[in-house]
């Protein structure tokens, strides 16, 4: 059974919040990503079977879905990462290989080893690592590092210990690092992991701006606030579904989830110890 | 100490200035790789590419006696050996599914186990103790000069690589996506850590070199929060801890090796231990 938890309200019970249009896209542009009859498994297991769709440029798209359905594969097809057994990916119309220099990337969990020695602005910088001369950052790459970081708020963390940042502060220099290569689209895999809830918000106001100017890709569980920026929600669980944000209901919800689905309602207000269940104590 | 100062001036002591000259060489290389080393947790890693070294030492005595090749001097196996053992352990963890702990020990054992049976197969004495606990008697200038090239190699190389390599050890997956070649870098890691280690086999022997590597830079990670001042501390360290452990062991006439490797040993104990009561008490 998923428990899928939606902060602030759920919209699709109270739809009383504008959702956002969907975005048309340019007629004449190139898909930004086009999948067609994609196939994945590791090894024997089946991950993502029979999967197309397309993606125009400032689509903005949330991955949804139960783990282990194929999120995160799903990425890492458009990273070149991984590679289809079959169908075909294509990826600013050509292959994901080549246009990752084009791919903004923020993974999951950073295998990051908290004992490295490295500054918060070494770190950004390796976003630039593809521009980079025979062996050191160019003052342009230092200067786009700045301004990225300056765009997020945490311009002033530069000089920090990467790892004495809290976890909000890490996510958005992560999210830093992915936007300082001037990606045309931007990869987000769960990026609301493990944060609090007040830099929960203040990701979502980020992931707002952004999405006027690149491509987004988001993995989330909070559909009830990312439903707001994004114009259309993927399914993941093996197969892909599509579904406009406009149509979201409890309906569409659980088949998402895969069925047998409980929601959180937030917007009720609970003593600190939680409910009280009368007559059960 | 005056004695020591007096014969490291001494024509008849050459040996003692080859071998603090040798120490004091090497330590940038060691504080340079022995920071990657130290922060990419390899030191296992590193301790297998040391003991396997013994194997081409052997070998290369082996082959001097048995087939009169003298070109192919204890060092010039030292670095072979050491090369391929890296390229070996590189390869394997990037393309097998063997297990990587698993090929790594297999090379640290085999390379000692032929190492000895090649120095018992070759005539004459040759005391197998000098290569693994170090013999400063044995350093000569040809020794020095061949440390001080693969020293020019080791620190051109470490710092022309060096963000590509942070990008490479913090986080692969993202550099890769960067067109960095993680791989490459990884294999690049690997034979700089296997040229460091030859560099003071002589000194202090292959069973205590990884000390050399491992304690400096671990002494230094307590003070630095970036991986350059980790590389520079360490290598203070190391210079201090050789010329130290040097002077000390002419003094109390100690072995020179162990002595340097005890001094590098206490250094990083009292940081530990000062470090411990700091948070301790305040």
């Amino acid at each position: 059974m998923f428990i899928v938890q939606f902060s602030s309200k759920t919209h699709f019970l109270l739809p009383d919040t504008p959702l956002k249009p969907i975005q048309l896209p340019p007629p004449s542009a190139i898909p930004v990503i086009q999948c067609d009859q994609l196939c994945f498994s590791y090894g024997e297991i089946p991950i993502l079977t029979d999967v197309s769709f397309t993606i125009q440029r400032l689509d903005a798209i949330a991955l949804v879905g139960p783990n282990g359905g194929g999120k995160s594969t799903l990425l890492k097809l458009i990273l070149g990462l991984l590679t289809p057994q079959s169908g075909t990916i294509r990826v600013l119309g050509t292959t994901p290989h080549l246009a990752r220099p084009k791919i903004g990337y923020m993974p999951q969990h950073l295998q990051y080893d908290p004992s490295f020695p490295v500054s918060v602005m070494d770190v950004v910088l390796m976003g630039r690592a593809s521009s980079m001369g025979l062996w050191r950052y160019s003052a342009k790459d230092r200067r786009i590092a700045h301004e990225t970081m300056a765009e997020l708020a945490v311009d002033d963390l530069a000089d920090r210990s990467f790892n004495s940042l809290s976890g909000g502060q890490r996510q958005r220099i992560l999210i830093a690092r992915a936007l300082v290569c001037e990606p045309e689209i931007l990869l987000l895999d769960e990026p609301t992991a493990n944060v609090d809830p007040a830099a929960h918000l203040q990701f979502f106001e980020i992931l707002k701006e952004l999405a006027h100017r690149v491509t987004v890709l988001t993995v989330s569980h909070d559909l009830g606030f990312v439903s707001q920026v994004v114009g259309r929600v993927f399914c993941v669980n093996h197969q892909v579904r599509i579904h406009p944000t406009t149509e979201l209901t409890g309906e569409v919800i659980r088949e998402m989830y895969g069925g047998d689905v409980r929601m959180v309602i937030h917007d009720q207000c609970c003593s600190e110890r939680g409910h009280s269940h009368a007559g059960l104590l | 100490m005056l004695a020591y100062f007096n014969a490291l001036i001494d024509p008849n002591m050459v040996f003692l200035r080859y071998a603090l000259f040798a120490g004091l060489l090497a330590a940038p290389a060691f504080g340079i790789i022995g920071t990657y080393v130290v922060a990419k947790r390899m030191t296992y890693l590193a301790g297998a590419i040391a003991h396997c070294v013994l194997g081409g030492i052997g070998a290369a005595l082996y082959c001097q006696v048995h087939f009169g090749l003298l070109w192919l001097t204890p060092m010039l196996g030292a670095i072979v050996t050491a090369i391929a053992a890296a390229l070996i352990i590189g390869l394997i963890s990037q393309h097998s599914r063997e297990r990587v702990d698993s090929v790594i020990g297999a090379i640290w054992v085999l390379g000692m186990a032929a190492g000895i049976i090649f120095i018992a197969k070759t005539p004459g004495y040759i005391d197998p103790m000098s290569y693994l606990f170090g013999n400063i008697l044995m350093i000569t200038a040809q020794d020095l000069i061949t440390i001080a090239t693969l020293d020019v190699i080791v620190i051109g190389l470490g710092v022309l690589s060096y963000n590509r390599m942070i990008a490479a050890c913090f986080d692969e997956e993202f550099a890769r996506l960067r067109g960095i070649k993680t791989e490459l870098y990884t294999l690049l890691l690997l034979c700089l850590t296997a040229l460091t280690i030859v560099l003071m086999v002589r000194v202090v022997g292959i069973v205590m070199v990884i000390a050399l590597f491992t304690l400096p830079a671990a002494t230094a990670s307590h003070f630095s929060a970036r991986l350059w001042q980790m590389m520079l501390i360490a290598t203070l360290l190391g210079m201090v801890s050789v010329a130290g452990g040097l002077s000390l062991s002419y003094v109390l006439d100690l072995p020179s090796g162990p002595t340097i490797v005890m001094l590098s040993g206490f250094f990083y104990l009292l940081v530990i231990i000062g470090k411990g009561l700091k948070s301790r008490l305040g």
